[in-house]
């Protein structure tokens, strides 16, 4: 049986599915005893998602948009 | 008469524009300034203007496209960063700091009112404080949702590799939260709370 420190290590690879049948069969059996590491797999999906979150476009700045557009331009009548 | 290369570069513009602001959103998080952000999109245009001729696969741009800001984002570093080997504290645990610190000692969800101090413009500045390969694998896993093996093809580096940098990225994470909440006077003191 792994112990709290290993089950620790590995809850992010396994939310990612990284880990080998093995290695998912020992974090599930831990975790099935241990509340505090149950704990510890729901602070990452809630780490995890608080990454997600921010996943959505900053929005790019009018300035910025219209250098972009005439680089753009610039590039297809260059000979690079 | 166009010449070939003339011919396969017409369309690029049209390729590539509906996704500058996928490019522009992710060179900020990379790099965590508006200016470099464009300085980076201007570079990875050029290059995937030079690289466009050649592509064969225009099935999956995004991920061509993410490759070239990330390549591009990687060379800049090449000469400002240092090695790869960062030291990360490995003993620190959020989940058990939180706990014992107990800042929001009338809650019941600790961890929940922990991470809601985070908006969007924090967690930014908290992943400026990573080590840039291991916030690069972090931007590309959980904002992006890539999986280890598309970040390895996205950054050319060994699976080992990118499960090394997502595991001390995490590591890293966790901790510069803390720090973040703490120097940023976020959190409230057991002390101030009971008084």
């Amino acid at each position: 049986m792994i112990n709290c420190k290993e089950a620790v290590a590995r809850l992010w690879s396994y939310l990612d599915r990284n880990l080998d049948r093995v290695e998912e069969e020992e974090l599930e059996a831990h975790l099935g005893l241990c509340r505090h590491c149950c704990g510890e797999l729901e602070f990452a999906r809630q780490i995890r998602g608080l990454l997600r979150r921010t996943a959505g476009a900053v929005g790019i700045p009018a300035a910025t948009r219209a250098r972009l557009a005439a680089f753009l331009k610039e590039l297809e009548g260059s000979d690079e | 008469m166009p010449e070939p290369v003339e011919l396969l570069r017409q369309g690029f513009e049209e390729f590539v524009r509906p996704h500058l602001e996928y490019m522009y959103t992710l060179s900020v998080r990379l790099t965590g300034r508006h200016t470099d952000a464009e300085d980076l999109v201007q570079d990875a245009l050029l290059r995937a203007f030079r690289g466009f001729p050649g592509l064969r696969n225009l099935q999956h741009p995004r991920l061509w496209l993410t490759r070239i800001v990330t390549t591009a984002f990687y060379d800049r570093l090449r000469d400002t960063q240092g090695p790869d080997t960062v030291s990360v504290d490995e003993k620190f645990d959020l989940f058990d700091t939180i706990v014992e610190e107990d800042p929001f000692p009338y809650s019941d969800r600790v961890h929940l009112d922990f991470l809601e101090l985070f908006d969007d413009v924090k967690v930014l500045e908290v992943l400026q404080r990573i080590h840039p390969s291991h916030r690069t694998a972090l931007i590309l896993a959980y904002v992006y949702g890539y999986k280890a093996r598309e970040i390895a093809e996205i950054t050319d580096a060994p699976l080992g590799t990118v499960l090394a940098r997502l595991h001390r990225g995490r590591r890293q994470l966790e901790r510069e939260l803390w720090d973040y909440a703490v120097h940023n006077r976020l959190l409230t003191s057991p002390q101030e709370a009971h008084t």
